[in-house]
């Protein structure tokens, strides 16, 4: 009796103790609903519907160049859209930290392209940049174009879907690091001289570096999974044949569940070298205590 | 500070046009999808020849959108629910507990909210198919469960960890169990902690395109994924309701978002990815 009690003791001196039953519905959940599937789809790829070895699924994707262009297609769409998301952020939210008026109501109008979501800004697209839309209109009415320009059902419909859902999400994540740095700092560093670029570049942005690697993750993992606008306003079967198109495609037009699940760990691979790389940079940069909230 | 906010120089204007450009852009993409609505017909003219209301009933009818707003007010309620009761008991113990292995737990709940949902929700649809489960609502309503569980426990942490655990202690000493300082102590003061990630999980929900796709059937398609396969079938319906069903779809949006932003602050509904505290 006494044993068990120290038993426990001990154990809940380091923090296990009855309360850790409080995770048991999420633990369970994530084990059946996320681990489960995830090493299911892996098993399942290496197990071909047609036969074959157990990488042919994988060999049958790296063979067909169709197949094998995705991965290209897909990281020249979401890597430049995600770059320019961050980069067009960082001067913005630079200008606008701090109080003003009017920031709630700019703040709220830009979440407002986030809740569209992708289906919508697509629909909106093809209407607003097709050939009889309001843009071409105005550059042909200025006389800039003689010609409607074609910005919709390729490459450019998609990367402007994306920017206009991952700017404001850039820019929100952004500004929320920015405003977590301490502005004593700056201020300090124009006491002893340094001029705004100065403290821009060697104050600001190294304290900001960090945070800016987190948001060109979060928008690159939006950008690279991006597949309604792909469909409709990009060209499905051509220069947007996004990998995530491919991985759908094989699961419910070929209905080969195996040669899906193999794409889509492609997908997941691809994704977490760029991920893994991205961290490695940030893991360089200074990530103390900015003073802060943040 | 406010002189020089006044004070413009060129990089302020050109960052101001930069922020204009953006919205008379955002303006020009939402409000063809509204004139367009509206429009009786529309071809090579700056706006339609007339106006009607018509598409709207038409829009209604044709995509039977009373069943599909029904449906995805239900699933959509159903992922809140779920989500928050599996979602917070575990961000109480991560907020509160240190104990071995805290980081891995920790890093798992992560994992879904940095994947592409495409990834892992063909997988997750396989099983849910091989289980009977896809093709219904309850399928739809697992797969979502599935970013939405550990966006709960992300929102809630720091509203936990601003509770006083003194508090609890006191009810505690004072003679309360477990139960009593969960339902007395804790809720009442998690309120617009549970408020703020209940109606988060919403917003998501109802604009989730993927997850919803890969796992709906015929009869339980939300309204987003309804939007979708309407759009992509183009040429069977009149252009013109195909916009009026993604003006509702926005209208329902817009009044989410209105009361989300009533109990939110904008940078929340981005995300609430915490650094690891490196101090």
């Amino acid at each position: 009796m006494s044993n068990t009690l120290s038993w426990q003791h001990r154990l809940a001196e380091r923090g296990v103790d009855r309360k850790l039953w409080l995770l048991l519905p999420a633990t369970i959940f994530v084990l059946l609903l996320f681990i489960y599937p995830f090493l299911y789809g892996l098993s399942l790829s290496f197990r071909p519907m047609n036969g074959g070895g157990v990488l042919a699924n994988y060999q049958k994707f790296f063979d067909d160049a169709y197949q094998r262009d995705t991965i290209l297609t897909t990281l020249k769409i979401s890597l430049p859209a995600a770059l320019l998301n961050v980069l067009a952020a960082v001067p913005i939210a630079f200008r606008m930290r701090g109080r003003f008026r009017g920031k709630r109501l700019l703040t709220t109008l830009l979440v407002v392209p986030i809740t569209l979501g992708t289906v919508l800004t697509a629909q909106g697209l093809l209407n607003y940049l097709g050939p009889t839309g309001w843009f071409n209109r105005v550059l042909m009415s200025l006389h800039l174009i003689d010609d409607p320009v074609r910005l919709t059902n390729n490459y450019w419909g998609v990367f402007f879907s994306l920017v206009i859902t991952g700017f404001p999400f850039a820019f929100l994540l952004v500004l929320s690091y920015l405003s977590g740095i301490d502005p004593t700092l700056e201020r300090a560093a124009a006491t002893l001289g340094a001029s705004r670029s100065q403290r821009f570049r060697r104050i600001t942005l190294p304290l900001l570096a960090p945070g800016l690697a987190t948001t060109f993750l979060l928008t690159f993992v939006l950008a690279f999974s991006v597949f309604p606008s792909a469909v409709l306003v990009g060209n499905p079967a051509g220069s947007t044949r996004v990998i995530s198109l491919a991985a759908y495609q094989a699961a419910y037009e070929q209905y080969d569940y195996a040669y899906a699940s193999a794409i889509a760990m492609i997908m997941g691979a691809v994704e977490l070298v760029v991920v893994v790389i991205v961290l490695l940079w940030r893991a360089r940069l200074y990530t103390g205590s900015t003073g802060g909230k943040g | 500070m406010s002189s020089r906010a006044i004070k413009a120089t060129p990089t302020a204007w050109f960052i101001w046009a930069a922020v204009i450009f953006f919205f008379v852009n955002l303006a020009g993409v939402v409000g063809s999808v509204l004139v367009s609505s509206f429009g009786q017909r529309w071809f090579d003219t700056w706006v339609p020849s007339g106006f009607t209301t018509q598409w709207y009933g038409d829009a209604w009818r044709e995509f039977g959108l009373l069943q599909v707003i029904s449906v995805t007010l239900l699933a959509s309620g159903l992922v809140v629910v779920l989500s928050v009761l599996v979602g917070a008991p575990a961000a109480y113990v991560l907020a509160r507990q240190n104990f071995p292995g805290k980081r891995l737990v920790y890093l798992t709940f992560l994992l879904p909210i940095l994947m592409p949902p495409i990834t892992y929700g063909i997988p997750l649809a396989t099983v849910l198919y091989k289980f009977g489960f896809a093709g219904h609502l309850s399928g739809v309503v697992l797969a979502n469960l599935v970013p939405s569980v550990p966006f709960v426990i992300l929102t809630m942490t720091p509203f936990i960890e601003q509770v006083d655990p003194r508090i609890e202690s006191a009810a505690r000493m004072l003679g309360a169990n477990t139960r009593a300082v969960f339902l007395k102590i804790l809720a009442p003061l998690l309120v617009p902690g549970l408020l703020a990630s209940a109606i988060l999980v919403l917003v998501r929900t109802v604009g989730m395109f993927e997850l919803t796709f890969l796992t709906a059937g015929p009869d339980s398609q939300t309204l987003v994924v309804a939007l979708y396969y309407s759009m992509s079938a183009a040429g069977i319906r009149a252009q013109q309701s195909v916009d009026a069903m993604a003006v509702m779809y926005t209208a329902m949006m817009l009044v989410l978002l209105v009361v989300a932003l009533r109990f939110v602050n904008p940078t929340q509904l981005v995300a609430r990815v915490k650094e690891e505290p490196s101090e």
